[in-house]
């Protein structure tokens, strides 16, 4: 199939970045995507233009690495699907494909389609883990877990950190790459001594550099884990219980 | 720099006394920094994978001064994220006679008799521990309806030891030892370095001092000292171009250390994992494996003739060959990887391969399906079973699957003894960067149980006797000659591949350097095709250095740069993989010399003439690495042919 590109290039985070042009043809459809560029890449290096820059590893969707806007959409048009298992199938011989990269103000950009992510870092590292140190922890069978709290955490923990959420949200909100991991821990027995004190923490860290939700849902439509906005409500939950209860009497600070 | 081609010792550090008590004995005997030492030492850890994240937050914890690198954008990525299936253990939950032992004696058996048994039974020892240390750092396991954890089996046992979180193991886990590292950088005991690429590795008196990285954002190039150096850098299975490793993973690391005196121990030890998808055209960049934990409950077959072209479904029960279960009844489709893997590749070279290029076989779930209900499935294998569909545009719970075998995982690595440490005085390798656990082949599920146990419990305990020796001396500073001499080499490399000008791209050599790899020193290895491999990478290698073509600047981020690095470094790792096969005349686990098999075509051990580890030792351009041996002692795990029929 052949297709028309329209990339967005930019050498640095100091440069102004522009819009540019690619045919694309002869693509096979059982390609993926990001085959699809790797193509096009190895085509523009044998022209002498520098290749497109865009982020990628496992191409399994499972590590959260890659992400770009396709036609205006965060991953592309696929459903519960990163941009890496998104394939050219789904497009029709003769489109016109736009391609840009995360479109947040917390998210520089590096070069071309790559951006910096390091936000969600600082996000975790607000408390977005349970404080036991290695070597300290009672047999695993202490701890019971209700098997419908084991699945919803797990439901939840299966956030990629790709930042699609921020990326399709119109106020680059990040609640719902942070409820997620909140729901994770919170809905866990081994997470409750931290509970309050983590979403008070990361909540506050995630406002440093985000916008506000407002409920509009496009992140739980772009999230290729389809994480369900449900975890943003537990959230704002804990987030104002945590304002009502006295933390020092909840041994929580 | 010079090297010393002096014949070197191996000796392994394995404590004495009954296995069951070297790892006490040995953790009562090492040498110790106490608590308030710690924050006087400096240690670098590079790739934050599972070992790595595991030993940096581990270290940190213990209040040691850390410093991690990762390329990634994140410490949340690394390729231990892909790993599926799950994490083996010998809690003996399931009541169904597992033990240390047991998983010790798998492991080693499973190995092929080509690991060695102290480092193993350690590994089998902490395997409990790292159960207990994910359960309370929040992993979320699969549980059963009364609150425990639940277990499923995995090729090559016949115990169920397996904890799973769904299809998605590696992400729990590696997101839980994301999550303790940055707790640690919270506290600001580790500091942690992103998009930072290690380069290499910096010696000075013959012990290791520090590494130089390039900032992949600015092309900086950078030197960092520390009391101690620890690859947690993975496997090199993308030196086969088509793998299912993630596209950055690769052997720079321990290829630097290699040349810089480390020896590279088995490096042709490769997996082939049995369950990938099938290759569909020129473009594909990667296999996706399909996790093993599906042949459970999925039947392999192909069909009975070469000539077949009826769709799977239409095709008659008794013109399929369910040839697993018919070549090895008492482990059916639950054979060891290896032994899956070269059953498939004699399927399709019998012409009786399926799919439209004929080179996969199926994995069918009819019969599962029909005996626990799609609902069962769909709770065990839904994502694999949506991943699957996004890929080949075909739903599984209707028609089989095609899979076939595809590089995943290397057993080789460098050698490190029992501490962990390599032939270099402070330079430590752990996870899959290392050779010591797996032998000629890795059993399901054992990856990640490796890499945490070498990250949270193994390097935390050995690294003090060699940093004791080290109290109050300070770190070698950044602009000693050693330092600027390695930055030096460093920024000529770079010069160099900006300044060939050719006509191909990284990836036209990476491709044809993978094709040699896959053909010659994959599955099946001959002499005669090996040594037509080292003809054909020494031309592609002058190629590469003479008609490479590497667009843009240094000082920006290049994707083509970093790739050129590291291809340059595969292409002499595939070099030294190809000598190692020649070398080992014999088959062992994914080692298979079509030279050295039974009459049934099952591979042949030769436990006389080969039962040691190869460690492979860098010489210089010119001349080729000098192979020593580590002699192998079975002393608990009797020798034997392996059975699985």
């Amino acid at each position: 199939m052949d297709v028309t590109l329209r990339v967005w290039r930019q050498l640095d985070s100091a440069s102004e970045g522009r819009f540019v042009t690619y045919e694309a043809d002869d693509i096979s459809s059982d390609a993926s995507f990001l085959e699809m560029l790797d193509t096009v890449n190895e085509r523009l290096n044998d022209q002498g233009e520098e290749p497109i820059a865009f982020d990628s590893d496992c191409r399994e969707g499972i590590c959260g690495t890659c992400g770009m806007m396709v036609n205006g959409h965060a991953h592309g048009p696929q459903s519960g699907t990163a941009t890496c298992q998104l394939h050219m199938r789904k497009f029709e011989d003769g489109d016109t494909i736009v391609i840009e990269p995360w479109r947040a103000e917390a998210f520089t950009v590096i070069r071309d389609l790559v951006v910096d992510r390091s936000p969600f870092d600082k996000i975790i590292q607000a408390g977005g883990y349970i404080s036991v140190n290695i070597g300290a922890a009672p047999d695993a069978h202490d701890t019971l877990v209700a098997r419908p709290a084991a699945e919803s955490s797990m439901d939840a923990a299966s956030c990629i950190g790709c930042a699609a959420c921020v990326a399709a949200c119109p106020n680059s909100a990040a609640n719902l790459f942070t409820a997620a991991k909140i729901a994770h821990l919170n809905l866990l027995p081994q997470g409750q001594p931290e509970r309050y004190l983590r979403t008070v923490a990361m909540v506050e860290t995630m406002e440093e550099y985000f916008g506000s939700c407002r409920n509009y849902g496009e992140c739980e439509k772009a999230c290729p884990k389809s994480i369900s906005i449900d975890v943003i409500a537990w959230m704002n939950r804990d987030y104002v219980a945590a304002q009502w209860k006295n933390l020092r009497k909840q041994g929580q600070q | 720099m010079t090297t010393e081609h002096t014949d070197i010792v191996l000796d392994a550090k394995i404590p004495d006394g009954p296995i069951q008590e070297m790892w006490d004995t040995y953790r009562f005997d090492t040498k110790l920094v106490n608590p308030s030492n710690r924050r006087k030492f400096d240690i670098i850890v590079v790739g934050t994978g599972l070992a790595g994240a595991g030993a940096a937050a581990a270290l940190g914890e213990q209040g040691y001064n850390v410093k991690a690198f990762t390329y990634n954008d994140s410490s949340r990525r690394a390729h231990s994220i892909a790993a599926q299936g799950g994490i083996n253990a010998a809690k003996n939950y399931p009541n169904d006679n597992d033990s240390i032992f047991r998983l010790f004696y798998d492991t080693v058996k499973g190995g092929d008799y080509r690991a060695r048994e102290a480092n193993v039974y350690r590994l089998a020892q902490v395997s409990n521990a790292i159960i207990d240390q994910t359960v309370a750092q929040g992993a979320p396991y699969a549980r059963e309806y009364g609150g425990l954890l639940d277990n499923r089996s995995f090729g090559g046992a016949q115990v169920s030891r397996t904890f799973y979180a769904r299809g998605q193991t590696g992400q729990q886990l590696l997101l839980t030892a994301y999550q303790a590292l940055a707790r640690q950088v919270a506290a600001g005991t580790v500091e942690l370095f992103t998009r930072s690429e290690m380069l290499d590795v910096v010696l000075k008196d013959g012990r290791a001092v520090g590494i130089v990285t390039r900032d992949l954002i600015t092309g900086e190039i950078a030197s960092h000292s520390a009391h101690a150096v620890v690859l947690a850098t993975g496997g090199y299975s993308n030196v086969y171009f088509l793998s299912t490793n993630a596209m950055n993973c690769n052997g720079t690391a321990i290829w630097r250390a290699y040349r810089k005196g480390a020896l590279f121990a088995n490096p042709s030890f490769t997996q082939i994992h049995p369950t990938a998808i099938p290759a569909s055209d020129e473009f594909q960049s990667k296999l996706t494996l399909m996790s093993e934990s599906l042949r459970n409950d999925g039947r392999i077959w192909v069909p009975k003739s070469a000539d077949e072209t009826r769709r799977p479904n239409e095709i008659p029960e008794e013109e399929r060959d369910y040839y697993l279960e018919r070549q090895y009844p008492a482990f059916g489709n639950l054979v060891p990887r290896d032994v899956a893997s070269r059953a498939a590749m004699r399927a399709v070279q019998s012409g009786r391969g399926v799919g439209p290029l004929k080179n996969g076989v199926y994995l069918d779930f009819a019969d599962a399906i029909s005996r626990l209900g799609r609902k069962t499935i769909e709770e065990r294998y839904g994502n694999l079973f949506e991943m699957y569909e996004r890929i080949t545009d075909e739903n599984p719970y209707e028609v089989p699957m095609r899979i076939y075998p595809a590089p995943h995982y290397t057993m080789g690595g460098l050698w490190v003894d029992y501490n962990l440490e390599t032939t270099i005085p402070g330079l430590f390798a752990a996870g899959e960067a290392n050779f010591s656990d797996h032998g000629a082949n890795r059993l399901g599920a054992s990856a990640l149980m490796q890499g945490l146990a070498d990250g949270y419990f193994v390097l935390p305990a050995t690294i003090s006797s060699y940093l004791a020796k080290w109290l109050n001396k300070p770190v070698v500073a950044t602009d000693d000659e050693a330092f600027v001499e390695v930055e030096r080499e460093v920024r000529e490399r770079i010069e160099t591949f900006l300044s060939i000008n050719g006509t191909h791209s990284v990836d036209y050599f990476h491709r044809k350097l993978g094709k040699v790899m896959i053909d010659e020193c994959g599955m099946s290895r001959s002499r005669e095709g090996l040594e037509r491999a080292l003809e054909e990478i020494a031309q592609i290698k002058r190629d590469f250095w003479s008609d490479l073509s590497v667009l843009g600047t240094n000082e920006s981020m290049n994707q083509s740069l970093e790739r050129a690095g590291r291809v340059a470094d595969f292409l002499e790792l595939g070099e030294l993989m190809v000598r190692d096969a020649l070398d080992r005349e014999e088959s062992c686990g994914g080692h298979f010399r079509v030279e050295s098999a039974t009459e049934e075509g099952e591979a042949l051990r030769d436990d006389e003439n080969f039962a040691f580890v190869s460690a492979w030792q860098w010489t210089d351009e010119e001349s080729p690495p000098i192979r020593h041996k580590e002699p192998l002692t079975f002393a608990y795990v009797p020798l034997s042919q392996r059975s699985y029929k």
